[in-house]
C-alpha cells in the first residue's frame, strides 16, 4: 500500500465512527433512489404478474381498484356484493371460464375465500397434503397460513365471529382442514379456501339444525301448518358440519340471490375478452367487468408518480447530506492543519499530502458506494420475496 | 572544518507581517552541537526554518550541507529535508492515528525519495528500543506519556540517519528526567553518526551540555 493510501486508511480506521457515519450517509444517498427503483420495478412485476393471471374481474359497480385488489389479494374489506345469479350469467355466456369469489370472513386474521375447485385449477394451485374440499364445512389451507396456524389435514379451524354482540349475526363455524396447498408465493399462500356454500353458511345464509319433522322435536316447534313448520328461537343451529348433520344444512330462499364478492373470468382469447367486456357496457348495467392489468397499470402510474416525488426529495436530502459531508471534510482539514504542516516540514510534497486527503475521500466514497451496491444487491435478491411476504399476501 | 550550515546577509520577513529577521553571518560546523537561545519572538524558530529550507530568505544566502537552499526549488528543498535533515518539534507533532512504529517510519511513507525497506524497519525498532519504547510500538500517541511521545518523535527524526538535526525546544514540555533522557538520545546519535545538532531552547540549565551557544540578542538585528 502506498504511503498516502496507508495514512488515509489508518486515519479512517482511527476515526471509525466519523467514517462509518460518512460511509452510511453516502451509501443511503446512492442506495435510496436505486433501491426504491428496484423495489418499484419488483412490485410492478409482482402486481402485474397476478393481474396477468386474472384477466377479468366481474363485480359491483364502484371502485375498480378496490374490486381488483380485493379479488386478487383478498383484502379484509370486501367489495359491494353481487348475486350468485351474476356468476351464472357470466358462465352462461360460454365465453370464459368463471370462478365465484366470496370474501369478507376470516379465521385467526387470515381471509376465508369461498370459491370452487376451478379456482385451484385456473390459478395452478396444487394440494401438497390431503385433498381438495369436497363437502360443506371442509377447508383447504394456504401454505403460509397452515405454517402459521400449525394445522394439517384432520385439524379444525374456526371462523372468526363477525358480530359478537348481535344475536342474529354471524356465528363461528368449525371447519375441517382436509388439505394444505403447496406454496405458490402469492396471496393464496395466506388464505383459507372453502366452498362458496360453506362461506354462505359462515355468513348465516345457510344453516343446519335438528329435523323439526322428527317426533320429539315439538319443544322447538312454534307452529305446524300442514307441511310448514315454524321453529322457535330456541332451536339450536349446528356450528360444525359433520357427516351426521350434513343433510340438515339448507339455504332458505333463492340461491341465485345469495351474495358473491366477485367473479373471476378467464377468457381463452382476446376475442372472448372483448365480447364479454362489450356485454357489460350498458349505462344501466349494475355490474362492471374490469381488466385487472389496466387497473394495476393505473395504480402503478400513481406509484411511479409518488416514486418520482420521493426520488426528488431524496435528491434534495442527498445534496444537503453531500454538502454536509464536504463541510465535515473541509473542517477536518482545518483541524488537521498542524498535521499537514508537519508532513510538509519533514519533506512531504504538496501533491503527496493532497493524495492522503484525496485517498480518504475516495475510500469513503468507494465504501459508501460499495455498501449501497450491497444493499441494492440485497433488495434485488430478497425484494421480491419481501414484497410477496409483506405486501401481496 | 566544513560548515554544516552557513547563513550570510540573510533578511527574512513573513508575508503581510512586520516581523523582520536579519542575520549578517551565522555558521555551524559539521559535528557541532549548538544551542540557540533568545527571547520569545526573536526568530529562533524562523532560523531553524531557514536552515531547513522550510522558509526562504528575502535576501542573502542559506547553505546547508553544501546545498544553497535559498536558490533551490521547492521539490529540491523537500527532497533535501527528507534525506539529510532530522526535525524535532516542541509539541512532538506525532500523528494521532498512527502507531508509534508508523510514526517513526512516517518520513519513509511520505517521501518517495526514501525507501521503506527491512533495514529502515529494523532501524526504527532499534531506535525505539534504545529509548525504551520497544513494548509500545503498536500504541498510538494518545496512550503514551509526554516523555514517551517526545522519544517517539526523536526516533522519527533519527530514523533516516540525518547529518543535521534541527530541534525546536525539544525538551520544552518534558519533566527533568525526560529532558535528560531526550538530550542523551540526541547527543548519543550525533556522537555516533558525526551529525550536527542545532537546538533552539529556553532551558538555560541545559546549555552546559552544548559545545556552543548562539544568543539571538547578540547575533543580529532580529526585531518584532
Amino acid at each position: 500500500m502506498s504511503g498516502p493510501a496507508f495514512l488515509a486508511w489508518r486515519y479512517l480506521l482511527h476515526h471509525r465512527i466519523k467514517t462509518a457515519i460518512l460511509v452510511i450517509s453516502i451509501a443511503l444517498i446512492v442506495f435510496l433512489p436505486i433501491g426504491l427503483r428496484v423495489l418499484v420495478d419488483q412490485s410492478a412485476r409482482e402486481l402485474t404478474a397476478r393481474a396477468d393471471l386474472t384477466p377479468l374481474v366481474v363485480g359491483a359497480r364502484g371502485s375498480a381498484l378496490e374490486l381488483v385488489l380485493a379479488s386478487l389479494y383478498f383484502e379484509p374489506e370486501p367489495p359491494e356484493p353481487i348475486s350468485q345469479r351474476e356468476f351464472e350469467r357470466v358462465r352462461r355466456t360460454g365465453l370464459v371460464e368463471a370462478v365465484p369469489l366470496h370474501l369478507g370472513f376470516e379465521t385467526r386474521g387470515r381471509p376465508i375465500v369461498g370459491t370452487t375447485l376451478d379456482y385451484f385449477a385456473l390459478r395452478g394451485l396444487r394440494v401438497a397434503t390431503g385433498r381438495a374440499m369436497a363437502v360443506l364445512g371442509e377447508c383447504v389451507v394456504g401454505a403460509r397460513a397452515a405454517r402459521e396456524f400449525g394445522v394439517a389435514p384432520g385439524d379444525t379451524l374456526v371462523s372468526s365471529p363477525q358480530t359478537v354482540f348481535q344475536l342474529a349475526g354471524v356465528y363461528p363455524l368449525k371447519m375441517k382442514v382436509v388439505g394444505v396447498l403447496a406454496p405458490n408465493h402469492s396471496a393464496d399462500d395466506g388464505a383459507v379456501f372453502v366452498d362458496v356454500k360453506t362461506a354462505w353458511v359462515i355468513g348465516g345464509l345457510g344453516h343446519g339444525h335438528r329435523d323439526l319433522a322428527e317426533p320429539g322435536a315439538d319443544a322447538d316447534v312454534a307452529a305446524r301448518e300442514g307441511s310448514r313448520i315454524t321453529a322457535k328461537a330456541s332451536v339450536v343451529e349446528y356450528n360444525e358440519i359433520t357427516p351426521e348433520n350434513l343433510a340438515s344444512f339448507h339455504f332458505h330462499g333463492d340461491v341465485g340471490d345469495l351474495p358473491l364478492s366477485a367473479v373471476l373470468a378467464f377468457p381463452p382469447d382476446e376475442r372472448a375478452r372483448a365480447l364479454l367486456l362489450g356485454r357489460y357496457q350498458a349505462p344501466d348495467e349494475a355490474v362492471q367487468v374490469v381488466r385487472s392489468t389496466a387497473v394495476m397499470d393505473e395504480l402503478l402510474e400513481t406509484v411511479l408518480t409518488v416514486e418520482s416525488y420521493a426520488v426528488a426529495a431524496i435528491g434534495v436530502v442527498g445534496a444537503a447530506t453531500l454538502a454536509t459531508a464536504a463541510l465535515v471534510f473541509l473542517l477536518s482539514i482545518r483541524l488537521r492543519r498542524r498535521e499537514i504542516e508537519t508532513l510538509h516540514k519533514i519533506g512531504a510534497s504538496r501533491p503527496r499530502v493532497a493524495a492522503v486527503l484525496l485517498s480518504e475521500v475516495v475510500a469513503v466514497a468507494v465504501l459508501g458506494v460499495g455498501l449501497a451496491g450491497l444493499l441494492t444487491l440485497g433488495v434485488s435478491r430478497f425484494g421480491e420475496a419481501a414484497i410477496r411476504r409483506f405486501l401481496l399476501s | 572544518m566544513a560548515a554544516a550550515t552557513r547563513l550570510r546577509d540573510v533578511v527574512f520577513r513573513y508575508p503581510g507581517g512586520d516581523f523582520e529577521l536579519r542575520i549578517p553571518e551565522l555558521r555551524v560546523d559539521r559535528g557541532e552541537q549548538v544551542a540557540v537561545i533568545g527571547p520569545s519572538g526573536s526568530g529562533k524558530t524562523t532560523l531553524l526554518h531557514l536552515v531547513a529550507g522550510i522558509a526562504l530568505p528575502e535576501a542573502g544566502v542559506v547553505e546547508t550541507a553544501d546545498v544553497d537552499l535559498s536558490r533551490s526549488g521547492d521539490a529540491a528543498r523537500r527532497s533535501f529535508r527528507a534525506r539529510r535533515l532530522g526535525l524535532v518539534f516542541q509539541e512532538f507533532e506525532l500523528l494521532e492515528y498512527l502507531s508509534v512504529l508508523d510514526n517513526i517510519l512516517l518520513p519513509y511513507r511520505m517521501n518517495p525519495v526514501l525507501r521503506l525497506d527491512a533495514a529502515a524497519r529494523e532501524r526504527a525498532q532499534v531506535l525505539a528500543a534504545g529509548v525504551g519504547l520497544r513494548d509500545k510500538l503498536a500504541r498510538t500517541p494518545a496512550r503514551l506519556s509526554h516523555g514517551e511521545r517526545q522519544r517517539a518523535a526523536l526516533c522519527r527524526a533519527l530514523v533516516t540517519e540525518p547529518e543535521l538535526l534541527l530541534a525546536d525546544e525539544p525538551t520544552g514540555n518534558l519533566d527533568p528526567a525526560n529532558k535528560e533522557r531526550a538530550l542523551d538520545a540526541l547527543f548519543a546519535y550525533c556522537e555516533r553518526a558525526g551529525a550536527t545538532l542545532l537546538t533552539v531552547t529556553h532551558d538555560y540549565e541545559l546549555l552546559p551540555r552544548f559545545g556552543r551557544v548562539i544568543d539571538f540578542k547578540t547575533l543580529g538585528e532580529g526585531s518584532a
